[in-house]
């Protein structure tokens, strides 16, 4: 520490955000502790760290939404006090989250101007709002028509509104947090232009990542956040991405990298001519077919909202599929239930584990039984067996190095990776045949994601066929022995992961051209 | 850590009890009543022994009806319509059972497997339109529970079901003849009035209601369902089937509702059957927290209150005030189980955290 | 980035949203029209007069305002993300209030403390729903367990003698525009189909009108303009949309959601201080489940004003009818059979056989049942607005769309 003093560049102004001795504490956990971050204005400046680092913890603090423990903040050389966002918003700070916060039944404009409303004669004044959100669209190169509603506005357009609110309330500081996370490398590169375009006009923005590449391209400055504290500053002049990643995580980072192929000619889950409606006829999934054999790990990649976790639900059963046929190892199983594909040995390691992989206020040994209830070791018959099931739960713990007291406590008292590691050892117990994994690692540590990725390996090479999905391309090429890429719910190309280079999936992903 | 998060679940419904008598008092001594005077003269009037058969025999009832609720909240299915169920399952199985002549205990089966059914029926209703057209439960029970006022209004016509009631010019369904009565059990000293002996039922249904929950595939299937719907989906729950046969079963239960009192004590159903006991058995669950002892307890307690507050009257207390204090009673508990759930998973989530951070210490030690 | 790949980021599952506002103005007046289109065919294929003479609609109109206005109540509520069940229980506090106060200082009095007492059921409900974050339907259920009790209770206090009505209330000034009602009177004399069944509607909202009846049926536009075209609206309706994301631009949650409950009970106990006021008397159990009707209006009405009049409207409608006329509650089983066969055959050329066919047996049915009966019990006739809400709702729930959050429980600073 103590190294941004020599960073500290003599400059005719104050810094524009200057954090001294930021520290937070959660029931339990210490989110933050003796954080200084000193941002000039008129920058980009990365803060990285791996997640569960204590980033967005940080972040909530700068814009308001919690209160430090302990610790100052300036902005602009002026100690403030924020209280709430809209303090943060008065100050000129601004905030673009990483899950997007916008109301989808209402309209672009409505997102935009909500809590700071223009108005006229009492009412709404919606068309000067317009001027404004075009007049700021045009000037930033963010266009987005502000009369659509929201539902209706792909990944990038979202981000767009998002910034555009920022900037609608006149912010001078912008927070981007994790904003590349759901971006194809094209968007991501015209994301990156808009941020330069912001600096020139003097507006300073805080970028966070755990993505080395992008933070080295785009930041003036980088500081590294370890277990809740500042560990260094850097300048990205000076600094590789293994160098940044032993300052992140003490080590390097872990790579995905798959060696020998196990892939053999056995199929085990076979889908053909796969189509998917929605209530109102609308097609969500067309003609998908491909085959994954013992041994195959095979990728879906794809933009978000492209039909994956329709394809994901239609092979659990969880949706009806309205053509086509799903077969598991020669067996017809399109017209089964969930249930009966699960006992049928499928796993299921679902996108939103906290929505779909979890009861999050029942014990961990309960959590063992969700998705198993009917299988041996946890059910007898009709009759669930408890003590099976928490023996078991303790093997899980062990194996797959769940960090708990106890496995009496709920589910929701666990971090994310750790959560993370007991649905996939749930998942990998009683030697399913076919894993569908979706998002495994995502939000997870380092540590975790590691972890995962070994299990996901080794089980590859004991026969297992895999289905995954992933918006992490780096993960996709290299756990992946096939790739496919659905594009509006059709799979439109197929490309080679030993070969094929993430921008190239990415053009495949947006339809802007081929993968090889 | 057990232990104490036990004590937190007693505590939190015996402060809001307490809570609640306090309004209570403020409201009596604001009416110009002086409290303790009143609630000393519902209890020495509640523990004479004819009132607390009277209180076994009421709790017998609500239990039923709790229980029958306390099935759908444990899925987060709001069956308000349990009182519309009962009524219409005790008409159509009090005529039944006014022509049945069998054989003794044939007769009481057979009236129980009608009104189960008949109760089970008119859930299904509700439990068919939510999951084939989207009803919100909670709509269509209430409507079902007024549409079965004008049925059992409409059946309970001379010319229908009802007859004349000897000795009063009240209508009522036929009487049901002794083979299909339940007789009583004299087991308070110094009363005067019999225990109904469907006291058993309602303690089966309790029995087999904690069975099914906490020991069977389904009963984990019902649970998950009502932590998480979308979790419960993914685990290969088929959560409109599940919504179907959970209504199936509270209506079962609400069926029953009616049978300690009907087989037990009135032999007839007339316009004076009493009405709102569904209404009651949902304060039950919320209070019982839809736990099977819990439902017990708070059976006896509501039923304790409702046979003493009939002193109140003739001392010139308005004895509404029992029913303010039950709903206060039914607001603060639910307050109370919010907040120490919610101080609860607190608590867990330092305790996982400290104990994780210890031993990394140790591990660097 | 070019709109190109903006397209292709969409998962084409959106529907057209401009097309979509415009017709979700339009389809309530749709609605109406053609039910009045059905009644009138049915009124003269029966000779049902009562199906749609202006005694039963100007009944209808006060029968529907009460379910409007705890309807609107609803709106307000759900609106900002808390589902209101206690709708009810909050009437009833306005039915007493009304009748209490209005019996003992004037009508006048009696509507302000009617609207109180329901704003204080409101308030009740927001303590416990929004800073405790209990669940908003059992919430909702106590409230209306209580909202008895506390009547109850008062009741025995207050009116001595007769402890389950209140003694009278004095009826309110009424107004009449000045020739209209004569000259659509004699259109409707004529019995012609549709033109006099228009007029007989006309009639019935420009005679005899009380000042409240008049207040009651502005608050609908008004509750439009301020929730859909103010700043204020926009924050509320973003509490019941979205409230993390309002959280993070400085919106107060918490008193979005207040004011809109609150405003909930007040509107609740406006319906029931006019049910009493209207009859001119408080009785318990006055409101019969007219709160839950309001609730089923709302939803049928898909959250928005216009439809939550319809559906108003249309329960107001069965409601008086039952009231006034057993030969015009059988000449309705005519006009279910009417919707319901409509309803069949669309599905039959939908091609689902099975609901299309079960439909059509329904209709035949009711047609047969018509036929072989000249009336219907009275107890059957009661039930009537009951098993309307059902009907409909049953038809209609599938393409309802209710607020993103309605219902769920926020706690500020909790969201991803």
């Amino acid at each position: 520490m103590g190294e941004h003093d020599t960073r500290r560049q003599i400059i005719g102004t104050a810094p524009a955000v200057e954090l001294r001795g930021i520290t937070k504490t959660f029931p339990g956990v210490i989110a933050n502790h003796d954080v200084d971050i000193t941002v000039r204005p008129g920058t980009v400046h990365a803060i990285v760290g791996e997640n569960g680092a204590g980033k967005s913890t940080l972040m909530k603090t700068l814009y308001g939404m919690q209160r430090p423990d302990a610790g100052t903040i300036a902005i602009d050389g002026e100690i403030v006090t924020l209280g709430s966002p809209a303090d943060a918003i008065a100050r000129g700070v601004g905030m673009v989250h990483q899950h997007f916060q916008l109301a989808d039944n209402l309209t672009v404009l409505e997102n935009i101007v909500l809590g700071q409303e223009p108005t006229r004669r009492g009412l709404l004044g919606v068309a000067e709002a317009r001027t404004r959100i075009v007049n700021l669209g045009e000037q930033y190169g963010l266009e987005v028509d502000p009369d659509t509603l929201v539902e209706v506005l792909g990944v990038g357009e979202r981000q767009r509104v998002e910034i555009l609110k920022v900037l609608y309330r006149g912010a001078r500081i912008l927070i981007l947090d994790e904003p590349t996370s759901v971006l194809v490398p094209q968007e991501v590169t015209e994301l990156f232009d808009a941020l330069r375009g912001l600096k020139a006009e003097g507006l300073t923005v805080i970028f966070i990542s755990h993505k080395l590449d992008e933070v080295l391209s785009v930041a003036d400055e980088i500081t590294v956040i370890r277990a809740g504290t500042t560990v260094a500053t850097r300048l990205p002049s000076e600094v590789t991405a293994r160098q940044l990643a032993e300052l992140m995580v003490g080590s390097e980072l872990p790579s995905p990298e798959t060696r020998e192929s196990t892939v053999t000619d056995i199929p085990v889950l076979t889908v053909s001519g796969l189509s998917l409606l929605n209530a109102d006829g609308r097609a969500l999934l067309t003609d998908i077919s491909f085959t994954i054999h013992k041994g195959e790990v095979l990728g879906i990649a794809g933009v978000e909202g492209n039909g994956q976790a329709e394809l994901v639900e239609t092979i659990m059963g969880m949706r009806h599929a309205s053509g086509g046929t799903v077969s598991l190892d020669g067996v017809d199983m399109t017209a089964w239930s969930t249930r009966r594909r699960r006992e049928a040995g499928v796993g299921y390691i679902p996108e939103d584990r906290t929505r779909h992989g979890l009861l999050l206020e029942a014990p961990l040994w309960e959590n063992r039984m969700l998705g198993h209830q009917t299988e041996v070791p946890n059910a007898k018959g009709l009759l669930i067996d408890a003590k099976g099931a928490k023996i078991d739960t303790k093997r899980i713990v062990k194996a797959y190095d769940v960090r708990t007291p106890s496995i009496d406590v709920a589910a929701s008292a666990l971090s994310g990776g750790n959560q993370q590691k007991l649905i996939v050892g749930r998942e990998m117990s009683g030697t399913p045949q076919l894993l569908i994994a979706a998002h495994p690692t995502r939000g997870v540590d380092v540590g975790a994601q590691a972890v995962i990725w070994d299990l996901l390996r080794d089980a590859r090479s004991k026969g297992l066929a895999v289905l995954l999905v992933s918006a992490d391309l780096d993960e996709l090429i290299g756990l992946s022995d096939t790739l496919q890429v659905i594009l509006r719910g059709k799979i439109v190309a197929s490309a080679d992961p030993a070969t094929v280079t993430p921008e190239d999936l990415g053009s495949a992903m947006t339809g802007a051209g081929a993968a090889a | 850590m057990r232990t104490k998060s036990w004590r937190l679940v007693l505590a939190a419904p015996v402060l809001a009890l307490a809570f609640a008598l306090a309004v209570t008092a403020i409201i009596l001594a604001a009416t110009g009543h002086p409290p303790l005077q009143v609630f000393s003269d519902m209890y020495s009037y509640g523990v004479q022994p004819d009132n607390l058969v009277l209180t076994l025999n009421k709790a017998t009832t609500y239990y039923l009806a709790a229980t029958a609720v306390a099935v759908g909240f444990r899925m987060n299915l709001f069956n308000i319509g349990v009182d519309g169920q009962y009524r219409v399952a005790a008409i159509i199985a009090a005529s039944v059972a006014g022509v049945l002549h069998l054989a003794p205990i044939l007769d009481v089966a057979l009236v129980m497997i009608v009104a189960i059914a008949v109760g089970a029926l008119w859930a299904g209703i509700a439990g068919l339109l939510k999951i084939k057209r989207g009803v919100s439960e909670v709509i269509s029970t209430i409507m079902l529970n007024y549409i079965a006022t004008g049925l059992t209004a409409y059946l309970l016509t001379p010319g229908r079901l009802a007859v004349p009631i000897a000795g009063s010019n009240n209508i009522g369904t036929r009487l049901i003849p002794p083979n299909g009565q339940v007789p009583g059990m004299s087991v308070i000293p110094g009363a005067t009035t019999q225990v109904y002996g469907l006291i058993f039922l309602a303690a089966a249904v309790g029995v087999l209601y904690w069975f099914l929950l906490n020991r069977t595939v389904f009963g984990f299937d019902l649970r998950a369902t009502g932590r998480s719907e979308t979790a419960a989906v993914a685990s290969g729950v088929n959560v409109k089937r599940m919504v179907l046969i959970s209504m199936l079963i509270s209506g079962g239960i609400a069926g029953m509702v009616s049978l300690p009192q009907l087989l037990g004590e009135a032999y007839t159903y007339s316009n004076d059957f009493p009405a709102g006991i569904g209404f009651t058995g949902i304060s039950i669950a919320l209070l019982g927290r839809n736990h099977p002892v819990g439902i017990a307890l708070g059976a006896l307690l509501w039923a304790f209150l409702d046979s003493s507050q009939i002193i109140l009257d003739v001392s010139g207390v308005p004895k509404e005030i029992v029913t303010i204090m039950q709903g206060i009673a039914v607001l603060s508990v639910v307050i109370a189980y919010e907040l120490v759930r919610r101080y609860g998973l607190v608590q867990q989530q330092r305790h996982v955290g400290e104990q994780l951070s210890r031993d990394a210490a140790e591990v660097a030690a | 980035m070019s709109t190109a790949t903006v397209d292709t980021a969409d998962p084409g599952i959106a529907p057209q949203p401009t097309r979509k506002v415009r017709s979700r103005a339009a389809r309530p007046l749709l609605i109406m029209s053609l039910a009045l289109i059905v009644f009138a065919f049915v009124r003269v294929l029966t000779g049902a007069q009562e199906l749609t003479s202006d005694g039963t609609l100007s009944a209808a109109i006060n029968s529907a305002i009460p379910l409007g206005l705890a309807g609107l109540g609803g709106l307000w509520s759900e609106r900002a993300g808390v589902v209101n069940v206690g709708l009810e229980g909050m009437m009833i506090l306005g039915t007493w209030g009304a009748g209490w106060a209005g019996s003992s200082y004037g009508v006048w009095y009696g509507l302000a403390v009617g609207i109180a007492m329901g704003a204080v059921g409101g308030l009740l409900h927001a303590v416990v729903t929004i800073t405790f974050g209990v669940d908003q339907i059992v919430s909702g259920v106590a409230i209306n367990l209580l909202g008895y009790g506390v009547c109850q209770f008062l009741s025995k206090l207050v009116f001595i003698d007769q402890p389950t009505q209140s003694p009278e209330i004095p009826s309110m000034q009424t107004f009449s525009l000045p020739w209209l009602p004569g000259a659509l009177d004699k259109i409707v004399a004529h019995h012609w189909f549709f033109v006099s069944d228009l007029a007989s509607v006309l009639h019935a909202l420009v005679t005899d009108m009380p000042y409240f009846t008049v207040l009651a049926i502005a608050l609908l536009p008004i509750t439009y303009v301020i929730l859909w075209r103010t700043a204020f609206g926009l924050r509320l309706r973003s509490c019941g949309e979205a409230p993390y994301a309002a959280e993070t631009l400085g919106v107060n949650v918490y008193k979005y959601k207040y004011i809109a409950v609150v405003t909930s009970g007040a509107l609740a106990g406006f319906g029931g201080a006019f049910l009493a006021i209207f009859s001119g008397i408080y009785r318990e159990g006055q409101t019969g489940g007219k709160g839950f009707i309001g609730l089923a209006a709302m939803i049928f009405g898909n959250w928005r004003p216009g439809g939550l009049a319809a559906g108003a409207g249309l329960f107001g409608y069965t409601d008086a009818l039952q009231a006034r006329s057993d030969n015009g509650v059988h000449a309705l089983l005519l006009v279910f059979a009417i919707g319901i066969g409509a309803y069949s055959i669309w599905l039959l050329y939908r091609r689902r056989l099975i609901p299309g066919a079960i439909g059509a047996l329904a209709a035949v049915g009711l047609v047969l049942w018509y036929r072989s009966t000249d009336t219907l019990p009275q107890q059957l006739v009661y039930v009537t607005p009951y098993v309307t809400t059902l009907l409909v709702l049953s038809l209609a729930s599938q393409r309802l769309r209710m607020p993103a959050a309605d219902g769920l429980i926020y706690r500020k600073g909790q969201g991803k």
